[in-house]
């Protein structure tokens, strides 16, 4: 347990640096927009009814909607530029949080600056100020406590948020959370939980001063804890200043089978030298732009989704023969390299307990047809939407009682406590074999293969140490061996980090080459 | 242009020096189709007290804000001391203007000395300050402690002296009063009215100043002008208006003190009567 806390601990600096870079970048951004157009707006109750308004649309749209509204918002973008901008990471986190603590601060500081006595206007006036020196001397120091309160809000409302950013592939706090509840890694999630709130407090209390200053006219307070947020800030930011080297981005999908491998690519690069940084949690639609962006350098996916979803094909061929097409596709396409196929698939497959395909007589896909208007069907997040779910229901009557869309991690509970009768689990996943559940089988083929297989960047196709460093990985991994190491990850006790269950797999790659 | 309309009180002690003379000629300013002052063409002496009685909406502070471009004029000319207000800058102009009204209008968040001070620091003076701004506090007989003190830690009567202080630490020579003792109780205003007086005695200033008390009007002023519907209905001075020759509107406004006072004496005489 204690070395659990540690490993969790170990990450907890450089992600909260990286949350406080970014969440301190969109507050500053936030305001650097908002107070010139709370002065606008305090002068033109109009523009401040169109501003507000607009805010607090901004507001109810939920911050993991909005953010994820900025990838194919930037990726249209960069294709406008000439691919200069990075769709994936710093920036759509930015913009999101950014445009989520607009709010705050602008309705606070046009109420500040309306709620300015008017005889101090007035006298303003009469003693000759200028617009310039009445918003300076004036309006400014009076308004100056609400605006702060407002920033204090944004502030934490902004802390809160940035932990949703790991979506979008931007390091926070957030990483912590979203790995720990993948792998079912409670430590995790509750230090990732507890870093970020204790920023989030430290952070409202110290501007909480900064305000209380400011009412109360107390310099030293104000300009006191002003001090202690730079020096925070400044030991936060300190990393950005250092030279960054050439770092390589492994991305990974939201899943344990995906972190491993990602940990066992990293390792084999950091063997040939390379400094690695990992991106997990990407949705599968964005890894793959991800990849012939070259915001990630490398990471693994799977024959049949990029056969499906990136190049809309339909039909089904031989195993072997979609893997060489993908390879063709995403070299003339995208130029991103094919490195070759692991060796094992991670297939959809439906699965049932056992005791169902017992009494129903449950084999393949066809029986399952059969009782599907009993069933309640269990999926994770993405399958509903993909076009697999569209080709099974093409080639078996199914229809099932209810769908319901998990998270991974509880799918598999979900099936074994009798919530859903049937999950499109994984094939490679060591929880399958490790409840007992019954895989159906797809005996029309509807399904394609899918071939867990490495993809390249463009920008290290010519990297000859890049490329050799991983070769040795294709063809090496069994999916026996897979299955092992994501269930080391899955199990709920005596879990293993990825990092740990990728250190085994290696051996294992390596025990086997060796015989 | 403007450059030079005679600044008094260069030396605070010199009581000859003396405010610019205003001239109004056909001003005029609506407000939609409500016309707040209607053609009024007006003269005013060079260190006069000048008194703008009538009751609210008459347009007399409209009148007055027209002198300082708080409000330009619809039609019609203001100068000071030949100069026409037009050709002058807003700011630069309200600068050598004292402005004092009811709200007074301290600034919250300085202290009184910094106040006081504000016009010289606009003006980009830095010499001399504190200097002066223990002067003032001299002048409007407000303890020099008082200078380190938040205006919300002041009364009424004392924010109003700050108020004064504050207008004539540029050393205007004209000051634009609007209603400035209306929010005060009746014995400090009566004091500060008083004290205001001798002040402008002192400093040889032009003085107008609107209120709608008449009482106060024949106290203060050596000339009073009576105002409804944005027309001048009465011009005299104190002594004129009490003798009661100048109109039905004047002698409206100054049937009320006058029946007070009337009032008062026979009461005390009642009372000596009893005591006697």
């Amino acid at each position: 347990m204690t070395e659990a806390w540690q490993q969790a601990f170990a990450r907890v600096p450089e992600l909260l640096a990286a949350h406080v870079q970014l969440s301190f970048s969109a507050l500053l951004l936030a305001m650097a927009l908002c107070l010139p157009l709370a002065i606008w707006a305090a002068r033109a109750p109009r523009v401040a009814a169109v501003i507000l308004g607009f805010a607090s649309l901004v507001q109810t749209i939920p911050a993991l909607a909005l953010l994820a509204l900025f990838y194919p918002v930037l990726l249209g973008l960069s294709a406008l530029l000439g691919g200069e901008i990075s769709a994936l990471g710093f920036l759509p986190a930015l913009l999101a949080l950014t445009l989520y603590a607009l709010l705050p601060i602008l309705r606070n500081a046009v109420t500040g600056l309306t709620g300015v006595p008017p005889a101090a206007r007035q006298a303003a006036d009469g003693l000759g100020m200028t617009a310039a020196q009445k918003l300076r001397l004036v309006e400014a120091p009076l308004a100056a406590p609400t605006i702060m309160a407002g920033i204090r809000t944004a502030a934490v409302w902004t802390i809160g948020a940035a932990t949703l950013s790991t979506t979008v592939g931007q390091a926070s706090l957030g990483d912590l959370i979203f790995a720990g509840l993948q792998t079912q890694n409670w430590t995790l999630v509750l230090t990732g939980c507890f870093a970020s709130a204790g920023l989030a407090i430290i952070v409202d209390l110290l501007l909480g001063l900064v305000e209380r200053g400011i009412r109360e006219r107390r310099k030293v307070m104000a300009w006191g804890s002003t001090a202690v947020i730079g020096i925070g800030l400044a030991i936060a930011l300190l990393p950005m200043l250092a030279a960054r080297d050439d770092v390589v981005v492994i991305g990974a999908k939201g899943f344990s089978e995906q972190f491993i491998l990602a940990r066992l690519i990293g390792s084999r690069l950091e063997e040939a030298g390379y400094e690695v940084r990992y991106q997990d949690g990407l949705g599968s639609a964005v890894v793959f732009q991800a990849v012939a962006a070259n915001d990630i350098d490398i990471y693994v996916d799977y024959s049949g989704t990029i056969w499906t979803n990136q190049m809309k094909r339909t039909d089904t061929v031989p195993a072997d023969e979609m893997v060489e097409e993908i390879a063709k596709w995403s070299a003339s396409e995208h130029g991103v390299t094919m490195l070759g196929a692991l060796g094992f698939e991670n297939t959809y497959a439906f699965a049932v307990r056992p005791e169902d395909a017992d009494s129903k007589k449950l084999e393949t896909l066809d029986d399952l047809a059969r009782v599907s208007s009993d069933f309640a069907f269990g999926t994770d997040l993405e399958f509903l939407e993909r076009p697999e779910w569209a080709m099974v229901k093409a080639a078996y009557p199914i229809q099932f009682k209810e769908a319901r869309s998990f998270n991974p991690t509880f799918m598999y509970p979900a099936l074994s406590s009798g919530e859903v009768d049937v999950i499109s689990a994984f094939s490679s996943d060591g929880r399958i074999a490790a409840n007992g559940f019954v895989v159906l089988e797809d005996t029309k083929g509807a399904v394609p293969s899918y071939d867990a297989m490495i993809l390249v960047a463009p920008r290290r196709s010519g990297d000859e140490i890049f490329m050799n460093a991983i070769k040795p990985l294709v063809g090496a991994i069994t999916v026996e061996n897979m299955r092992e190491a994501n269930y080391k990850v899955d199990r709920e006790a005596d879990k293993q980090s990825p990092r740990q269950a990728a250190r085994w797999l290696d051996e294992q790659i390596r025990n086997g080459k060796d015989q | 242009m403007g450059e030079s309309w005679p600044i008094v009180a260069t030396m605070i002690s010199s009581p000859s020096a003396s405010g610019p003379a205003i001239s109004l000629q056909n001003v005029r300013r609506t407000y939609g189709a409500i016309t707040a002052v209607d053609d009024i063409s007006l003269e005013i002496g060079a260190g006069s007290f000048v008194a703008l009685v009538g009751l609210s909406g008459s347009g007399k502070s409209t009148l007055l804000k027209m002198i300082n471009r708080l409000t330009d004029p619809t039609a019609g000319e203001v100068l000071i001391a030949d100069d026409n207000v037009k050709a002058i800058d807003p700011h630069i102009l309200r600068r050598r203007i004292g402005y004092v009204f009811q709200n007074i209008g301290l600034f919250p968040h300085m202290t009184i000395s910094r106040n006081i001070a504000i016009g010289l620091e606009l003006a980009g003076e830095k010499e001399g300050r504190s200097e002066r701004v223990a002067e003032l506090l001299e002048l409007v007989e407000l303890p020099q402690e008082m200078a380190t003190r938040m205006p919300h830690q002041l009364s009424g009567g004392q924010q109003q002296r700050v108020g004064v202080a504050r207008a004539l630490a540029t050393r205007p020579g004209l000051m634009l009063m609007d209603e400035p003792f209306g929010a005060l109780d009746p014995v400090t205003r009566d004091s500060l009215a008083g004290q205001y007086k001798a002040l402008h005695d002192k400093l040889g200033l032009t003085t107008i100043i609107v209120t709608h008390d008449m009482a106060e009007a024949l106290y203060l002023a050596d000339r009073i002008l009576v105002m409804e519907d944005g027309q001048i209905k009465a011009d005299a001075t104190p002594a004129e208006l009490l003798s009661g020759d100048v109109g039905d509107e004047a002698e409206a406004l100054v049937a009320v003190p006058r029946a007070q006072a009337a009032h008062l004496i026979a009461l005390s005489k009642k009372d000596g009567a009893k005591k006697a």
